[in-house]
């Protein structure tokens, strides 16, 4: 059973931080199947378009009948823990200083066996279900889960490692006003977040939920306009050692394109609050995040945006907006790579429209703002990178896979 | 007048027997601008980007570059600014007369009733009754409205309900009135415009702006220290930057008034 972690304690000012060290990065190009199964929460092994074998680890040839054709497919989770291993002397400096720890041998009902790092309650013999992880340095591993709940199953010490669970973590959400940010503000704090800061850019101007907002235990309002370096920076300055997590919830929609648009102020807003205020964001809190990535129980952990799902293909009635989620999108994989010697992830929460008032004209499906927090909460949790919310983003996600050509024709029809 | 004269006024600037009171709020980030409905578009806030500070982009000098809406902070309103004004000559920042940049005032003090009411319209009788004790407001002169708005915290001073600002300002007859009949070379507010904070629901719609610029007269708005000001006598200094074309312009506006 798994002790429960508690609240951790004030730092010791005497001590020094411990930084971040990375576990082994090293993976070959086909294994990075398993990198995006990951990344988006699913469980995918090779296998063989031939014989219709799973094989692991990845390779190029299906090792039961050698034919070429080995492609990346959801597998069945179940399988059973053969053996277990406890590293107590570990040689990895990563390891080493999060010793003892426990891996061990999976035989999967689907024929292959993997070697994974073992959730406190899997016991040998005993049946699993198994997860692949992005673990701090980004690269995909095996996990075992017990087969049923456990107590406290969440605050295992292997399993803390994998995700960005908000327990006990403090997080900035940086858009109050938003009724996106609202609902994240009261997810996170009802997944345990210790304080949620919340961003309200020109506080002169009342709000819809001001005052639901001001009334939850341990939400800090704070001053925070992301379009402005000088907001950002400020606020940096008071709060960036102790933000764990945060959660860019600037929402800057304007409908139109190109030709339809008088001038550029409207664009330049754009660019002013989604991608400049990214930037902003990204230049003040990251340098500290990245540094406290193996800063105790509540360690700098991940860094999580909101895009539209239409970073990823144009929607011309939203054309420039479009444009401006992609500059984000771009931003974001450069942020994922220079936050991942920290160990701390960054999430891309893709949405379709939202059901609040900039797409009021669109028609349904859209995405509730409390769906988008409650993924925000689910992907912390279980430690995803990328996660499609809703019916239209879904969509877009698997007809973008199967032609991008097709879908931005129609799109723009 | 003489070389003397100017001389006599810049000893008396510098030994303190001319006053100079700053009416200038400080140009920021978080000061408030005026809100449109957000189809139309807005006014870029104040955003002050430092391109060094004695580091590595630039080990000995310090500076930054700003970006700001005509209409930010303590500001000038030409007479292009409103489409009354669109076809007047001399209408824009660039091109209107050196000499309007420099004008005596007449404060009229309404901050008992703006006390009472977010919504106080100056009127006529207002004035009349402001002349009867002070004189009447001679041509070429501003007219400055003291409501102390300036010393509200910032949502107060916005006062943005669910219908709109709720902040003091002229009526459309008093605007008419002081331009056609008393002259004035323009109208300063303490408050974000110099119109009321409902004032597009009057007749015509904003009324200042509208009588103002259509006369090819000036506003001023963002003031403050109002209250260090008589009621005449002080001198009025108010240069917008040369803006190409340029409708407004955060500026420095200084008064000039004999020491006590």
């Amino acid at each position: 059973m798994t002790e429960p972690i508690v609240k951790p304690r004030r730092k010791n000012p005497l001590l020094r931080t411990r930084l971040p060290t990375s576990p082994p990065r090293a993976r070959s190009r086909a294994s990075h199947g398993f990198t995006r199964a990951a990344a988006e929460g699913r469980f995918m092994l090779q296998r063989c378009g031939a014989c219709g074998t799973f094989c692991y680890p990845a390779r190029d040839a299906c090792p039961a009948c050698l034919s070429a054709d080995l492609v990346f497919a959801d597998a069945p989770r179940r399988g059973a823990l053969l053996s277990e291993t406890t590293l107590h002397v570990p040689a990895d400096v990563h390891f080493r200083e999060r010793a003892p720890w426990r891996v061990g041998l999976v035989a999967m009902e689907c024929g292959p066996t993997l070697v994974a790092h073992l959730h406190a309650d899997c016991e040998e013999g005993q049946p699993v279900v198994m997860s692949f992880q992005l673990d701090k340095s980004g690269q995909a591993v095996a996990f075992a889960h017990p087969e049923r709940e456990t107590p406290n199953m969440a605050d295992d010490r292997q399993w803390r490692e994998m995700t960005a669970d908000p327990k006990f973590r403090r997080v900035l959400v940086t858009n109050g006003r938003s009724i996106v940010g609202q609902e994240a503000v009261a997810a996170l704090k009802a997944a345990g977040a210790s304080i949620v800061f919340v961003g309200v850019a020109e506080p002169w101007k009342p709000f819809r939920g001001e005052d639901a907002l001001r009334a939850i235990e341990g939400v800090q309002i704070v001053p925070l306009d992301i379009g402005d370096e000088k907001s950002v920076a400020d606020l940096a300055a008071d709060i960036g050692g102790k933000v764990d997590i945060l959660v860019n919830t600037t929402e800057h929609v304007r409908a139109g394109g190109l030709l339809d648009r008088q001038g550029t102020s409207v664009v330049r807003d754009e660019i002013d609050q989604s991608y400049l205020g990214f930037v902003h964001l990204a230049q003040a809190f990251g340098p500290a995040m990245r540094m406290r990535g193996s800063d105790g129980v509540n360690s700098a952990a991940a860094w999580v945006n909101i895009l539209s799902v239409y970073a990823l293909v144009n929607w011309p009635a939203f054309g420039a907006y479009s444009a401006s989620q992609a500059a984000c999108l771009s931003l974001s994989h450069s942020l994922r790579a220079e936050l991942r010697p920290g160990g701390v992830k960054v999430v891309n929460v893709f949405t379709g429209p939202l059901d609040i008032d900039w797409f009021q004209t669109v028609p349904p499906p859209k995405v509730a703002p409390r769906v988008v927090a409650s993924s925000i909460v689910s992907a912390l949790k279980r430690g995803l990178e990328d996660v499609f919310v809703g019916d239209v983003a879904e969509d877009i996600r698997q007809r973008l896979a199967a032609n991008p050509k097709a879908i931005e024709r129609e799109l723009g029809a | 007048m003489d070389s003397n004269s100017l001389k006599q006024f810049a000893g008396a600037i510098a030994s303190g027997a001319v006053r100079v009171v700053d009416l200038t709020f400080t140009l920021s980030p978080d000061f408030p601008v005026i809100v449109l409905p957000p189809e139309f578009g807005q006014a870029a806030p104040v955003r002050i980007q430092q391109i060094s500070r004695y580091d590595a982009n630039g080990p000995a000098w310090y500076w930054n570059n700003l970006t700001f809406g005509e209409h930010t902070g303590t500001h000038f309103d030409a007479p292009i600014h409103w489409f009354t004004g669109k076809d007047l000559p001399n209408n824009a920042v660039d091109t209107l007369p050196v000499r309007d940049m420099i004008a005596p005032a007449c404060v009229i003090d309404c901050s008992a009733q703006a006390a009472q009411d977010p919504d106080f319209l100056l009127t006529v009788p207002v004035v009349e009754e402001w002349e009867s004790r002070h004189g009447r407001i001679p041509e070429r002169h501003w007219v400055l409205l003291r409501t102390d708005w300036s010393k509200k915290g910032w949502r107060d001073y916005a006062n943005l309900k669910d219908d709109g600002a709720h902040t003091p300002g002229p009526n459309a007859a008093v605007m008419r009135w002081l331009v056609e009949e008393r002259g004035v070379i323009g109208f300063g507010t303490e408050t974000i415009g110099t119109d009321a904070g409902q004032a597009g629901h009057l007749d015509p719609p904003y009324p200042a702006h509208h009588f103002l610029h259509g006369g090819g007269r000036y506003g001023l708005q963002c003031l403050c220290n109002l209250d260090q000001l008589p009621p005449t006598g002080a001198v009025i200094v108010a240069a917008p930057l040369k803006i190409q074309n340029g409708s407004g312009s955060p500026l420095r506006v200084l008064a000039l008034l004999p020491a006590a």
